[in-house]
C-alpha cells in the first residue's frame, strides 16, 4: 500500500492560517490503513486544529468527511456540497489523492495534510517499511523476491557494497542489507549461481525518467 | 477575583481507578472536588480523539487512571494507554498547551486514599498552571 | 599494453608496486595536491586521487590528476557512481583521457548520508560492476554504453576495489569475480588490520584463480592514534580492526612509532601472501609517513620499467 505520515502540526497550521473554514478530506483507503488518513485521523486533526485556533483567539469552523478512495473522480466528487462550503481542503489522502481532489475542484484551494513515503508493507501494528520502488520493471524474479531497487541505500543491482557488516547497511545499523537477505534466501534455495552473473545496466526510463507515466487499456475504456 | 477552581476530567478504569475512587468514598477521604469521573471498561478504550476532545471542550487538565503495569485485565489495555498519552501529549505541546495538563496514573483497587492523592496532585499542579489557554483567551466558560 | 601507464607496465612485468592516496582539498589550491605529490612521487608508482571521498566535496578528482600528472606523477582517477549518471561518467572518462590520465579506479562510493550534504540525492544510476564493464567496452571495443562508436582511443588501466572485511564473507571472492568479470585489471582492497581473515580470503580468491586475471594491491592505513584505531573498529562500516590492534596502540609510549611498526609488520606478511601484487597505502592526513614506510619496507627505490 502507500504509506504516508501525518505533515508536522505546526506546518498545517502555518497552511491554514488564512482560512477560516475548512473541510478535512480522510481517504479510506491506503492512507486508513497506515493510521494516516482514515475517518478517525480527520477527526483528531480537527480536533487539535480547532484546540489551535481557539488558543489563538481565532475562530475555524472545520467540517469533515472521508471518501472511500481519494484517486478516483467518482468517490472525490461526492465531497461537492461540503468543499462548497469552504475556504480550503485539507486533504489527508496521499498526493494522488490530493491531487485529483483539485484536479476535480478547479477553484478550490487543496492542501496536503500527509506526506506521502513510500510503498511498502505493515510489518507490525505501527511499523511500516518500504518494500516497492515503482521502477516499472519488476526484476524481483532475478533477486529471490527482494527488491535492491526500492531497499539497497544504493540500488545496486551487483551488490553488496564494502559497507554491509553483520547483515546491516552501511548508513544505519536499523536498515537491513537487501543484499545479505538476497543472498541469505538464494542460499535457502540453492540458487545462489544466479548472483554470479553480472546483473546488466537498468532501463530507468519506465521509472520515472522517461517523464511522467500513464497507462492505457483500451479493452476497459468506455 | 474568585480562586481557580480547575476542571479535571478523568478517565477511570472501572477494574482500578474506578472501583479507588469507590473506595476512596467509602473511607469518607476527603479529595479536591474538580474531578469529573468517566468510567471506561479499560484505560485501553481511550482514543487520543477522546482526550483532545476533553481539552477542546474546555477541560483544564485529563487524567487517565488505569490498573498497575501488568495488572490490566486485558493485559496491555494500559499500555495502549500510555502510549496514547504520550503522543497526544507531544502533539498538545506542539500546538502550545502545557504537556502537564495530561498525565496518566496506575494505581489498584485497593488504593483508595492514593486515588484521592492523584486528585489532589493533579488539582494542585492544575491550579499552578492556571486556566486551560483555550479558557484563558476568549472565556467561554459557559460553554464549558 | 591496455593503457601504456606506469602501473600497468610494473604489474604486467611482475613487480611488487606501490600506489598511495592523495586527497584533494576542501578548497581550490592547487598547492595541497601538489605537496602530497611531492611526498609520495618518489616512494610510490602512482597515486590515486579521491573522488569526494566519504562524500564530503571536494576538489575534483580529475583536477586533482591534471595537477599531479603536470608534476609528473602518475595518477588514478577515482570515480565513484554516486554523484553522476551514465552520461556523466562517460563524458569525464572522454575527458580523462585526452588529459592523459590512464588509470581508473571505478567505485559504488560512500553513500551520501556520511558527507557534508547529507540531504543530496544519490544519482546511482549504473553500479561499480556494470561501471567497470563500461570502460572496458569504452576502452576496448570503442563503444559507448548505448553502443554508439567513440572517435579516438579510451586507454584506461581499470581498477577496482575489493572489500574481504564486509559481509557475507563467503560471497566477498564471488564480487572480485564479478569485477574481475567486468573488466577489473587491478584491485585494490581496504585496508587490512585482520590479517588471518585476509588471507583467508586470498585463499579463496587464489582458489578460483583470480589473482592470475587481475593484480590485487593490499590496502593499508597507517594507524596515527590509540584513538583512530578505536574509531576504525566502532564506527566505520566495512572495516574489521582486531582488538590486539588497539590494544597495541592503546599500550604503545609512542603510538605513532607502534602504527608504522604494524604498518611494516603487516607488509612484511602480505610480501609472503601468494597473489598480492602490490600494496595501497591510504594515510589519510598523514602523507608524510608514507614515503618512512615504503623505505623501511625495504621498497625503495621504486623501479623503472
Amino acid at each position: 500500500m502507500i504509506i504516508a505520515e501525518m505533515k508536522p502540526i505546526e506546518e498545517i497550521l502555518d497552511m491554514i492560517r488564512s482560512y477560516q473554514r475548512i473541510l478535512i478530506v480522510g481517504c479510506k483507503g491506503c492512507v486508513a490503513v497506515c493510521s494516516t488518513g482514515g475517518p478517525k485521523e480527520v477527526s483528531v486533526l480537527g480536533s487539535l486544529l480547532r484546540i489551535a485556533r481557539k488558543k489563538e483567539g481565532r475562530d475555524i469552523v472545520i467540517d469533515e468527511e472521508s471518501l472511500d478512495r481519494q484517486c478516483e473522480p467518482e468517490f472525490v466528487d461526492l465531497a461537492g456540497d461540503k468543499v462548497a462550503d469552504a475556504d480550503a481542503v485539507l486533504s489527508l489522502a496521499c498526493g494522488a489523492g490530493v491531487q485529483m481532489f483539485a484536479e476535480r475542484f478547479q477553484d478550490k484551494v487543496v492542501l496536503p495534510g500527509c506526506n506521502t513515503t513510500f510503498l511498502g508493507v505493515t510489518e507490525e501494528l505501527g511499523v511500516w517499511s518500504e518494500r516497492c520502488a515503482g521502477c516499472g520493471n519488476c526484476i524481483l524474479d532475478k533477486t529471490a523476491g527482494l527488491c535492491p531497487i526500492a531497499r539497497c541505500s544504493k540500488q545496486l543491482l551487483n551488490g553488496p557494497c564494502g559497507g554491509s557488516m553483520n547483515g546491516k547497511c552501511e548508513i544505519s545499523k536499523d536498515v537491513d542489507c537487501v543484499w545479505q537477505l538476497i543472498i541469505d534466501r538464494l542460499t535457502r534455495l540453492n540458487r545462489l549461481e544466479m548472483l554470479e552473473e553480472i546483473f546488466p545496466v537498468k532501463d530507468w526510463s519506465p521509472a520515472g525518467h522517461g517523464g511522467p507515466r500513464k497507462m492505457v487499456r483500451e479493452d476497459l475504456k468506455t | 477575583m474568585k480562586e481557580f477552581e480547575p476542571k479535571i476530567i478523568a478517565f477511570c478504569c472501572q477494574y482500578c481507578a474506578y472501583a479507588a475512587a469507590d473506595l476512596a468514598g467509602s473511607m469518607r477521604l476527603k479529595y479536591a472536588p474538580n474531578i469529573r469521573i468517566v468510567l471506561v471498561p479499560c484505560t485501553g478504550r481511550i482514543d487520543v480523539i477522546h482526550i483532545l476532545r476533553a481539552v477542546e471542550n474546555g477541560a483544564d487538565g485529563v487524567l487517565v487512571a488505569g490498573c498497575l503495569e501488568g495488572g490490566c485485565h486485558f493485559v496491555e489495555g494500559n499500555f495502549k494507554a500510555k502510549n496514547r498519552v504520550r503522543y497526544v501529549k507531544n502533539l498538545l505541546g506542539r500546538i502550545g498547551i502545557e504537556e502537564e495538563r495530561v498525565e496518566m496514573f496506575n494505581l489498584s483497587s485497593a488504593e483508595g486514599p492514593r486515588f484521592a492523592e492523584i486528585a489532589n496532585e493533579m488539582t494542585e499542579r492544575i491550579k499552578t498552571l492556571g486556566p486551560s489557554p483555550l479558557r484563558r483567551e476568549n472565556s467561554t466558560e459557559e460553554n464549558i | 599494453m591496455k593503457s601504456g601507464s606506469n602501473l600497468e607496465r610494473l604489474l604486467e612485468s611482475g613487480q611488487f608496486s606501490v600506489t598511495a592516496e592523495a586527497g584533494p582539498p576542501k578548497g581550490t589550491s592547487s598547492k595541497v595536491v601538489q605537496r602530497k605529490g611531492e611526498l609520495l612521487k618518489l616512494c610510490c608508482d602512482a597515486l590515486n586521487v579521491t573522488d569526494n571521498q566519504t562524500a564530503i566535496v571536494r576538489m575534483s578528482s580529475l583536477s586533482g590528476c591534471v595537477l599531479l600528472k603536470e608534476m609528473g606523477v602518475e595518477p588514478v582517477l577515482q570515480m565513484v557512481v554516486r554523484d553522476r549518471n551514465r552520461l556523466a561518467l562517460q563524458s569525464d572518462i572522454l575527458g580523462a583521457a585526452a588529459l592523459g590520465i590512464r588509470n581508473v579506479l571505478c567505485l559504488s562510493g560512500d553513500h551520501q548520508k556520511f558527507g557534508n550534504h547529507p540531504t543530496a540525492k544519490g544519482v546511482y544510476d549504473i553500479d561499480s560492476i556494470q561501471f567497470i564493464q563500461m570502460v572496458k567496452n569504452m576502452r576496448d571495443e570503442h563503444k559507448f554504453l548505448n553502443g554508439e562508436d567513440i572517435s579516438g582511443d579510451v586507454p584506461f588501466f581499470i581498477g577496482a576495489a575489493a572489500n574481504p572485511f564486509a559481509d557475507p564473507f563467503e560471497f566477498r571472492v564471488i564480487r572480485l569475480a564479478k569485477k574481475v568479470a567486468a573488466g577489473a585489471d587491478f584491485i585494490q582492497t581496504q585496508g587490512v588490520f585482520d590479517m588471518p581473515k585476509f588471507i583467508e580470503w586470498m585463499k579463496m580468491v587464489r582458489d578460483r584463480g583470480l589473482d592470475e586475471k587481475t593484480h590485487i594491491l593490499a590496502g593499508l592505513i597507517p594507524i596515527k592514534s590509540v584513538g583512530m584505531a578505536r574509531y576504525m573498529r566502532n564506527n566505520v562500516s566495512g572495516l574489521s580492526v582486531p582488538k590486539e590492534i588497539v590494544d597495541r596502540m592503546a599500550d604503545a609510549r609512542e603510538p605513532k612509532e607502534e602504527g608504522v611498526k604494524i604498518c611494516l609488520e603487516s607488509i612484511e606478511q602480505l610480501k609472503e601472501v601468494d597473489g598480492i601484487h602490490g600494496i595501497h597505502i591510504m594515510a589519510v592526513a598523514w602523507e608524510d609517513i608514507v614515503s618512512r614506510i615504503v623505505e623501511e619496507a625495504g621498497l625503495m627505490p621504486r623501479p623503472v620499467v
